[in-house]
Parts: C-alpha cells; sequence; structure tokens
C-alpha cells in the first residue's frame, strides 16, 4: 500500500490533504504546550505568591484596558545588567495568577515587574496623571481620565470569572478556610467574593494612593496594583541553588 | 499571456465576491498604515496623545495592527485566495450565502475590533486584542472559510490542486487552530466584552506565542506564499521553477512553523527546554523559507527584462527579497545570544516590518496589480503611478528598518553597558532620550509607504471608473447594434 502512496495521491485529493497538513501543523504546539500542564518543576515552588486583591485586580485591567504592555514588560531576565536595573529574574510563580500573562515584548518604557514599593502613591500619581513632569525626557503619553471614578459594581463577577479559571478566590466557608491555611487571614478575607466591593473600597481608603480619600478613583486601582508588582516573594529568604533546577 | 483585454469570464467565475474584498483591502491598507504613521508619531511627538484615551497609543497600537494584519492582509489573503482557488480549479466558488457572509463577518470584525480597542476592551495578546464575541465571530467566518474553499476544491474541473492552493489551504486550517486555541477564556458575563484567559502565567505566555508568531507564520507567511506561487509564475509567464522544491518546502514549513513561537520567550519564566526547541526550530526554517524565495527567484530568471519596462515585477522581485531577508533575520534573532540583545528593543519592531512591509505587502500590491485590470476588464489606469508607488514604498520600507536596527541596536547596548566601576553606565530614560531622531526617522519612513499606498488607492479608484466606463460603453454599443 505505502509502495503506491506517492505525493500525487496527495496532490489529487483533497482529504489527503487536509488531513496531512493537519497533522503537520499539530505536532509543534502539541509537544511544547501540553508537557507545561503536565511537568511539575514548570512552576516554582515558592512562598508568597498570592492572588491580587479586588482593587489590584481591577487596577491590573486597568493596565490592559490601557494597552500598557504595548510598551513595558513584566518579565526580568536573569542578566547583570537587568538584576541591577530592576531586581531579581522573574519567576514563572510570580505570574501564576495572571490571567492574562503579560509578560510583554517591548521596552519602550522600563520593566515594571518589580516597580511595586520603588515609587511613592504620590510619585505614581502624578507620574500617571502626567508622566514629563517628573520625567522630562519621558514618551509616555498622559492619563488624566485615570482619576475618574471607578467602576467596582462588577468586580465580583470578575473575581467569579477568576475563579473559573483557577484562581483560588472563595466564595464557599469551605474555600475561604482554605485560603486562610494557605494565604493567612487577612489575605483569605481580601479574596472573598461576597466581600469583594467592600473590601476594594476599604483597601483604597485605607492606602488613598491617589491622594484623594472623597472616592475611589480608577487612579487607586492601577497604583494599588502597580505597587504590589514584584513584591510578593521575599528573594532573602530563598537560596539561588533553590530556583536552579527549575530553569 | 496577452496584455490586452483580459476576458472577464464573469459567468465561468465569481468575481464580485474577489472585487469587494480587493476593495477593502486597499481601504484597510490606507486607514491602517496611517494609524501605523500616527502612532509611530505619538513616540516621537508625544503630545500627539492629546491627553485622548481614544487616541492614546496604548489603545490605538491594537487598531494597526488590526487594521494593516487582518484588515489589509486578511482582505488581500480572501480576494486572491478565491481568484486563485477559481482560476486553478476552473470552477465557480462553491458556497452559496456562506460567501457573502464571509465578507461582511470579516468587515464587521475589523471594524468592532478597532471600536473596542478605542473604547478601552482588549484581551492583553499581542494581534489577538479581540474579546470574545468578536473572537466567535471571527471562528464562525473561518469555518466558513475552509467549508467554501474546500467546496471548490472538491469540485475543480482539474485533477491536480495546484501549488497555491495547499499553502491557502495550510494557512485556514493552522490560523482556525491558533485562533481557537489561543483564545479560550471565560467571559465576566453574558453583556459584558470583558473576559479573563483561562491559562495564567508561562502556559498562557506559550500558548500566546505558538499563536503570535504563528499569526507571522501562516497568516502573514504561508498564506503570501500561496499569492506568489499564483501570481509570480502568471505574471513573468513561465512555469514555477521547481515543482519538487515546492513539495519539499510546503511541508517542511508547515510542520516546522508551529514550533518557533518560543523564541519570543527566551530567557523569560518560560522553561528552557521548551525556548530551546524554538531556537532550534527557528535555525532549522531557513531552509524551507528560502526555499519558497528560491523557487519564487527562479521562476523570475529568464524574465529579467521585463524588471526594466515592468514595476508589478519589479514588486514582486523585492517582495521575494525582502522574504529571503528577513527570514535569515529571523533565525538570526531567535539564537539565544543574540536575542539577549534584541529582545524588547526595535530591533523585533523593524524585522517584523521588514515582513510586513518588505514582504507581505509588497506581494500584495504586485498581486492586486495584476489581478485588478483582470477582474474589471481593463488596462491599469497608470503604469507610471505603479512605477512611483514602487519607489515610495521601497525607499519607505528602507528608511523604517534601518531606523529600527540602529535604535534597537543603541537601546540594547545601552541597557547593558556598564562603566568602569561596574555600574550601569546609562539610566533607562537616557536611553528614551536617545531614541528621539529614529524614532522621526521611522515615522518618515512610514509616511512615505503611506503615500506610496494612496497613489495605489487613487490608481486603483481610476482603474475601476475606467473599467466601469467601458463595460458600460460597449453595452451601449451592443444594444445599438
Amino acid at each position: 500500500m505505502f509502495k503506491k502512496f506517492t505525493h500525487e495521491k496527495i496532490e489529487t485529493n483533497a482529504g489527503w490533504l487536509i488531513v496531512l497538513t493537519m497533522f503537520a501543523i499539530s505536532v509543534g504546539g502539541l509537544v511544547e504546550i501540553a508537557p507545561l500542564f503536565l511537568l511539575d518543576d514548570t512552576i516554582e515552588k515558592v512562598d508568597g505568591v498570592r492572588p491580587y486583591s479586588p482593587l489590584e485586580q481591577r487596577g491590573r485591567d486597568i493596565y490592559i484596558r490601557e494597552g500598557c504592555y504595548t510598551c513595558h514588560s513584566q518579565m526580568i531576565r536573569p542578566f547583570r545588567d537587568e538584576q541591577l536595573r530592576y531586581g531579581h529574574y522573574s519567576l514563572a510563580a510570580e505570574s501564576k495568577y495572571d490571567h492574562p500573562f503579560q509578560w510583554g515584548s517591548k521596552r519602550t518604557g522600563p520593566d515594571l515587574a518589580r516597580v511595586g514599593g520603588k515609587y511613592s502613591n504620590e510619585w505614581h500619581t502624578q507620574h500617571l496623571i502626567q508622566p514629563k513632569s517628573v520625567v522630562p525626557e519621558s514618551v509616555m503619553p498622559n492619563y488624566p481620565w485615570l482619576m475618574s471614578p471607578l467602576d467596582a459594581s462588577d468586580v465580583a463577577d470578575r473575581m467569579r470569572a477568576l475563579r473559573t479559571t483557577g484562581v483560588p478566590y472563595s466564595l464557599t466557608q469551605a474555600e475561604f478556610e482554605k485560603n486562610v491555611k494557605q494565604f493567612g487571614e487577612d489575605h483569605a478575607r481580601m479574596f472573598h467574593i461576597p466581600n469583594a466591593q467592600t473590601n476594594l473600597v476599604s483597601q483604597a481608603q485605607a492606602g488613598n494612593y491617589d491622594g484623594d480619600n472623597t472616592s475611589v478613583s480608577e487612579m487607586d486601582a492601577l497604583v494599588a496594583y502597580l505597587q504590589v508588582l514584584g513584591t510578593m516573594v521575599d528573594f532573602s529568604k530563598i537560596k539561588p541553588e533553590d530556583l536552579v533546577k527549575f530553569r | 499571456m496577452t496584455t490586452t483585454a483580459y476576458s472577464a469570464p464573469a459567468e465561468q467565475y465569481d468575481y464580485e465576491i474577489i472585487k469587494k474584498f480587493t476593495i477593502m483591502a486597499i481601504v484597510w491598507a490606507v486607514v491602517g498604515m496611517f494609524v501605523g504613521v500616527y502612532i509611530a508619531s505619538e513616540l516621537a511627538w508625544p503630545w500627539l496623545n492629546f491627553d485622548s484615551p481614544y487616541f492614546s497609543f496604548g489603545r490605538f497600537r491594537p487598531v494597526h495592527t488590526g487594521a494593516v494584519i487582518f484588515g489589509f492582509g486578511g482582505s488581500a489573503l480572501f480576494a486572491t485566495s478565491y481568484y486563485v482557488v477559481q482560476r486553478t480549479c476552473q470552477t465557480r466558488l462553491w458556497g452559496g450565502g456562506l460567501i457573502p457572509f464571509t465578507f461582511w463577518g470579516w468587515q464587521v470584525v475589523i471594524v468592532l475590533a478597532a471600536l473596542s480597542y478605542v473604547t478601552g476592551y482588549s484581551q492583553g495578546r499581542e494581534y489577538a486584542e479581540m474579546e470574545w464575541p468578536i473572537d466567535i465571530l471571527i471562528e464562525l467566518v473561518w469555518v466558513a472559510y475552509l467549508a467554501i474553499y474546500i467546496g471548490t476544491l472538491m469540485k475543480r474541473k482539474q485533477p491536480h490542486i495546484y501549488v497555491a492552493n495547499w499553502f491557502y489551504v495550510s494557512f485556514i486550517l493552522a490560523t482556525a487552530l491558533l485562533h481557537t486555541f489561543n483564545n479560550l477564556a471565560v467571559p465576566v458575563g453574558l453583556f459584558t466584552l470583558k473576559s479573563y484567559s483561562l491559562f495564567s502565567g508561562p502556559m498562557d505566555a506559550m500558548t500566546q506565542w505558538w499563536y503570535g508568531h504563528n499569526a507571522v507564520g501562516f497568516f502573514l507567511t504561508a498564506a503570501f506564499l500561496g499569492m506568489m506561487y499564483y501570481f509570480v509564475p502568471k505574471h513573468a509567464g513561465r512555469p514555477v521553477y521547481s515543482y519538487r522544491l515546492s513539495i519539499v518546502h510546503f511541508w517542511a514549513l508547515s510542520f516546522m512553523y508551529m514550533w518557533v513561537g518560543t523564541h519570543h520567550l527566551h530567557w523569560t519564566a518560560l522553561p528552557d527546554w521548551a525556548s530551546t526547541l524554538g531556537a532550534t526550530f527557528s535555525i532549522m526554517l531557513l531552509l524551507p523559507s528560502w526555499g519558497g524565495m528560491i523557487n519564487g527567484i527562479m521562476t523570475l530568471s529568464g524574465a529579467w527584462d521585463k524588471m526594466r519596462t515592468d514595476p508589478i515585477m519589479r514588486f514582486m522581485i523585492v517582495a521575494l527579497s525582502f522574504y529571503g531577508m528577513s527570514t535569515f533575520e529571523g533565525p538570526l534573532m531567535s539564537l539565544k545570544d543574540v536575542n539577549a540583545l534584541s529582545h524588547y528593543t526595535d530591533w523585533t519592531v523593524g524585522h517584523v516590518h521588514s515582513g510586513a512591509l518588505g514582504w507581505v505587502a509588497m506581494i500584495s500590491f504586485g498581486s492586486i496589480y495584476h489581478m485588478l485590470p483582470r477582474l474589471w476588464n481593463t488596462q491599469m489606469y497608470s503604469v507610471k503611478l505603479i512605477n512611483v508607488h514602487f519607489w515610495l514604498a521601497t525607499v519607505g520600507v528602507l528608511l523604517y528598518i534601518v531606523a529600527m536596527w540602529i535604535s534597537g541596536i543603541m537601546q540594547g547596548l545601552m541597557w547593558r553597558a556598564f562603566d568602569d566601576f561596574g555600574n550601569l553606565q546609562y539610566s533607562f530614560v537616557e536611553s528614551v532620550a536617545a531614541m528621539h531622531p529614529f524614532y522621526a526617522m521611522r515615522a518618515i519612513g512610514g509616511l512615505f509607504f503611506l503615500t506610496g499606498m494612496c497613489v495605489m488607492a487613487y490608481n486603483c479608484y481610476k482603474t475601476i471608473r475606467q473599467g466601469q466606463a467601458e463595460a458600460s460603453n460597449a453595452a451601449a454599443v451592443a444594444q445599438a447594434a
């Protein structure tokens, strides 16, 4: 049978052409994607990485809405210059709750994977409203509209959708208890979906990220998100050799 | 092939759908390239963002990529594939109502996508920013497209399926596969556009760049090779140089392209084995890529005299040259050591545009200039303007990629420069300031390309009007007789 199977057969039969092409284009993806879900060491086992609070998650939504990833990466590579400029190289674990990932592909502006805690809330607010006022050479657009009120009405729906993708936000008491064990009580409360809106407002009030405590703005959410980036893992507690096997 | 009086067998072939897609390819090219020049200018002169959410770079950039890749590239592919499949199978398009659905569905996709980006809805995945309802519409259009294409192949009057069709089939199948798996997402609600991708972190990154690079590999390469395999031999009036080579490089290209996406993720938190596999296949991919280029150029060889007189031929040969150049540059940049310098810089942007402007757009221009007079049964309004377009486009691409080479390599070198004491030599913002002249140069290169595109639009408009006038004259004469 095989002796008779020449390329002529494929050229004269649409069925063969489709089946064999489908086979040719399926292999690469299968071999490269499927094992990532099956292999144990795709994501490092490190402490500290947690889901985003409701306010931070809304900030992340704004980050995606404004297309920040078109100019900023969130992925520090293991090079000496990047270590000096941005900090410890990024771990897979640090984006394990990121739906979608925002590693980026272009640095028109600097990497933001560890921007959390580097600048004050006042600096971020001022910088987002008018970047040139703090960085004269900047080519970043102004984002004055971020001072408008945050629409927090559907934050619980958003967390529910994320829960479906696998982020451990809790709906039931059992899930809440599980989160208490894994992330501690303070965080577990933040991840409880029924209290999402209250939690969001109280974090914004306590943090007062945009310097205006009369309402919750989009700026509050975005700055809260930026300030948590890269701060979850305490690298002083991790030995470099513990990470090597995951590379 | 005669150069006069193209017969338009309107009864034999469905030309209406091809005409529509051809016109929209030209329209989207003008729109998409205009937005491209605009966002390029925003980087050089940031006041152009106008403090407006709707024009800010981050929201506007996917409007550019969507309009040029899916609007211009997509419409050009629909048009040429419908043309090629009918002519090489010598049969009318199969599909009835599905055929206009692919046209209107696709145009609605492009418009909705652009509107959703500027109003703040994006999946945050490059070249797949469309939110879930738009993704579903794309899926429906694509299934219809696949059905039409296969249906037409099935009722062909030729025993052989011509090589151009293999590439179009491969592109349609691969795009369906990639689009489906890269857009798996959980919507926030039935009445909101917002959704969250099903995967996260490295799995999400892997899936996205498996898609992302093959938007280049199949949408912007395999399909345009299909275009090349019909229009280059047809226009040169010569047979394909090597049939055997086309077989070998078709299968190698289809198989290997799907592996290379991970070279976008070198040195990241993606496991090393995956990115190494991607680099290996990227380097091997040079062979099938050049197989296509050599086959195209050797087909043209022997018709070199036409280069002097025929600007359409020039578009084709320059397109093939840029294809060869960027498929050499690509494997080079996928080497981990080169990538360490080039990644995150403008070099990548330059590389994409040498492929997208130099290869994809140029081969499309050549093909459309070849096809347009045949569709409207006339001659091109002005060959001189085709020549003007050719030079504007060529100068534009060169300015663009030279600017991006300089700025990209300079950026990469500035970021990693150390002073005598082992400290970083430059702050980040110094590298931003150093980019300015090259961002201006890039915008000017883009402006050249856009101007050429406007010349083409004018020339095509005049040609279509001329064709319509001739047709109504002929009808009047027939009636009088």
